[in-house]
């Protein structure tokens, strides 16, 4: 199988994209969304016309309002979502919304949510993140529990953490490399996609692994002797065509989302979009060929 | 094979009898409404910290109800129409740091009025029955007209130091019992001795809660409410009182609303993009896989059919991000036929017979289908915990749409590939069958 015979290359290339991503994370300075960072939020609305986004922009240039954003809502809104300001700062931003005065106005909305309530969900996301990779190792290392030889239950585990890892980084990566050209924030719902993402990708690995347990366990019964390199290459070609078409139609559907969806849902399926390919990647090329590097580890040391 | 028929036959009439279910009435309203969130028809949320620290643990869920019952009533002065109020108690559960009372206010925008309205912490009074009103009939159901007919008194919660469910020892009739401090007993004491057989009402945030008559004069500050209570009633008010005796205060942490121009766009390229999803999946399902593939397809109508229900049913709220996760399911959902038909076309090209591959292919699919979701519904479960409403709704609208898809991708399919019930097998079936590119190889196979 040559997935398996050539596992280096495609091990490099996803440690190439993974080194790529974490260096995005600690360089590129990713931005936070106002669920984690705290922020404000305020709302105008226009009582004649209301000017263009342009027209805005150039006004709000001058403040120092740092990484802002700036959207129109209903007929004659604009909501605005800045870091936490305060009311000084919030008289300067509403006569640079009017235009200097230019423009009749009213606030609408003027909202804050402070840091506290943004690091208790930063902190609950990290949580989660945490307890769903522990628990679908150890939901992986249980489910193969009874698949004990060459390689031992809890290396399925070992090899889907793995994958998991690489799941996680790469869309994490290429959505803050992306991101600094579209304006994406890291949000809850950023975090909900990589959640998402995790799910599916373990789904796809289990799937090929519960072709080695089976083929391991037809083998044995017809006492043949093959070894471990084909028995996973074999079940790795069997899966394919399965693995890739269940990609596919995941990805038809979040293609339709992407372009005619929601523009509040737009970042998110980016970044399933990302995550799928992703996962799909190390499913085949990275979980189960370290199943196989497991074992010849395994070896070397008997 | 017969039962087969019988089953498809019953399927088909469940997909067109939800398919009416579902579908609105001609002026665009339903029976039956989905329960969409904020996002998407516009309205106010707003979060509220409950400082609980001057509460013995043990009453705090009780006081937390009381309060939220509270919230609730005042709500219902702005005539929103199915607002939500929720209590997230502090702990491992929902991961907070703090009790918060979470409020929704659908279709509601006006943030400081809401404010004004919900901000204060609620009050207990105890009220006079006013002179002159001597044959006041405390039954009347229209208990809110009464609070004309009393004057406030000096007793208040903060005398009242707890309150219990207490149960006959003769009779087993639950009654409430008060106790007051020192300085409520002797306010008590002087309230009682002038005003016997009148009504003593209690009060919290300004509707009455109970009316009980004052029967004789009470100077250990030890009172009873009793009557012909059921002891879920009298455990309500118990629970009214002590949160009038210990007040919660609460305090806004964040506030959001959303107008509903924004949320009508939201939802409908939402629908249109599922619609354009799903006739993606179905048109790819129909080339590669032909007649399990039409099987599949109307597999997958039931699945949303079923899916939506669901939703309808439990009340289950739909978000923008609820919408993707539904939409990212339907892209999931054929996953469990996708496997079946792959398996059905790798036994038959062993050389298998029709009727066998097919029993085989749903056999062996099965452990791959049931473990590969265990995944899926693990991390649902763990992106409900973490929720706020959006990434509830996108749990959820996950989670059941794994477990639907399961029902639909195998009994369902089973059920109607049984039923076309392929008995000789030839070419055309061979090609029915088979799928992508294979049609030579399987047909091969079959005339070998």
């Amino acid at each position: 199988m040559t997935i398996i015979k050539y596992r280096r290359i495609f091990f490099s290339i996803s440690l190439f994209l993974v080194l790529i991503s974490v260096f995005s994370i600690f360089f590129l300075k990713p931005v936070l969304g106002t669920d984690f960072s705290g922020g404000s939020i305020l709302e105008v609305s226009y009582l004649s016309d209301r000017p263009s986004l342009d027209e805005v922009k150039e006004k709000l240039i001058s403040l120092s309002l740092g990484n802002y954003s700036l959207r129109p809502s209903s007929d004659s809104n604009f909501i605005l979502r800045t870091r936490e300001i305060n009311d000084e700062e919030k008289t300067i931003v509403v006569n640079a919304l009017s235009l200097d005065g230019a423009l009749e106005l009213s606030e609408e909305r003027f909202n804050s949510i402070g840091p506290v309530v943004g690091a208790s969900l930063k902190s609950k996301s990290y949580k989660a993140i945490s307890v769903v990779v522990i628990a679908i190792v150890l939901f992986v290392t249980f489910a193969f529990r009874k698949v004990s030889r060459p390689v031992a239950s809890w290396k399925y585990g070992v090899a889907t953490i793995i994958a998991l890892a690489h799941d996680i980084l790469v869309p994490t990566g290429i959505y803050i490399i992306f991101g600094r050209y579209f304006g994406a924030e890291i949000d809850l719902l950023f975090v909900t996609a990589l959640l998402a993402i995790l799910g599916y990708s373990v789904h796809d690995t289990i799937v090929v692994f519960d072709r080695v347990r089976e083929r391991l366990r037809i083998n044995s019964q017809l006492e043949k002797n093959e070894s471990f390199d084909k028995t996973v290459g074999e079940s790795l070609r069997q899966t394919m065509g399965r693995s890739i078409n269940t990609s596919l139609t995941v990805f038809l559907v979040l293609i339709a989302l992407f372009f005619i969806g929601s523009e509040s849902t737009r970042n998110f399926t980016f970044i399933l979009i990302t995550g799928i390919v992703a996962g799909t990647y190390s499913s085949i090329f990275l979980a189960s060929p370290l199943l196989v590097t497991l074992e010849k580890l395994q070896k070397k040391k008997f | 094979m017969n039962k087969y028929r019988v089953g498809s036959a019953i399927l088909l009439l469940v997909l067109v009898g939800l398919g009416f279910f579902l579908k609105p009435s001609q002026n665009g309203d339903s029976k039956f409404p989905f329960k969409f969130g904020l996002d998407l028809v516009g309205g106010t949320e707003l979060i509220y910290k409950a400082d609980v620290s001057n509460l013995e643990p043990e009453d705090v869920g009780d006081s937390l109800e009381a309060l939220r019952d509270v919230i609730e009533r005042r709500i219902n002065v702005f005539g929103v129409s199915e607002p939500v109020v929720q209590i997230e108690r502090a702990g491992i559960i929902s991961g907070n740091r703090e009790d918060r009372l979470i409020v929704e206010l659908p279709g509601f925008k006006n943030v400081e009025e809401a404010k004004e309205a919900l901000g204060e912490t609620p009050l207990l009074e105890f009220r006079l029955q006013k002179d002159g009103l001597e044959n006041l009939n405390t039954t009347d159901p229209h208990l809110q007209a009464v609070e004309d007919f009393f004057v406030s008194t000096e007793l208040t919660g903060r005398f009242l130091k707890r309150s219990q469910v207490i149960f006959d020892q003769t009779t087993g009739d639950p009654f409430v019992s008060l106790e007051f401090n020192s300085e409520g007993k002797e306010i008590f004491a002087q309230i009682t001795k002038e005003n016997i057989g009148k009504v003593l009402g209690v009060f919290l945030d300004g509707a009455p809660i109970s009316l009980p008559i004052i029967q004789s004069e009470i100077r250990d500050g030890n009172a009873q409410i009793t009557g012909s209570f059921t002891a879920q009633e009298v455990k309500d008010l118990v629970k009214k009182l002590n949160l009038g005796s210990l007040p919660v205060p609460i305090e806004l942490a964040s506030t959001q609303t959303v107008g509903a121009t924004l949320g009508g766009a939201a939802l409908n390229s939402g629908i249109v993009a599922g619609i354009w999803g799903f006739l993606l999946v179905a048109i790819f399902m129909l080339l590669w896989y032909r007649l399990p593939g039409l099987v599949a397809v109307v597999a997958l109508v039931l699945y949303t059919l079923i899916s939506l229900t669901v939703f309808n049913i439990f009340k289950i709220t739909i978000t923008a991000a609820g919408i993707a996760g539904f939409i990212l399911s339907v892209g999931m959902a054929v996953d469990a036929n996708i496997l079946i038909f792959e398996r059905l076309r790798e036994e038959l090209g062993e050389g298998k017979k029709l009727a066998d591959a097919m029993r085989e292919g749903f056999h062996r699919a099965w452990l791959s289908i049931r473990d590969s979701n265990v995944s899926s519904i693990i991390t649902a479960i763990v992106l409900f915990w973490l929720g706020t409403p959006a990434v509830k709704g996108f749990a959820l609208t996950l989670g059941v749409g794994v477990l639907v898809s399961m029902f639909t991708a195998i009994t369902v399919s089973r059920t109607f590939l049984f039923a076309l019930e392929f008995k000789e097998e030839n070419k055309i079936s061979s090609f029915l069958f088979g799928s992508g590119f294979s049609k030579v190889i399987s047909a091969n196979k079959v005339t070998e």
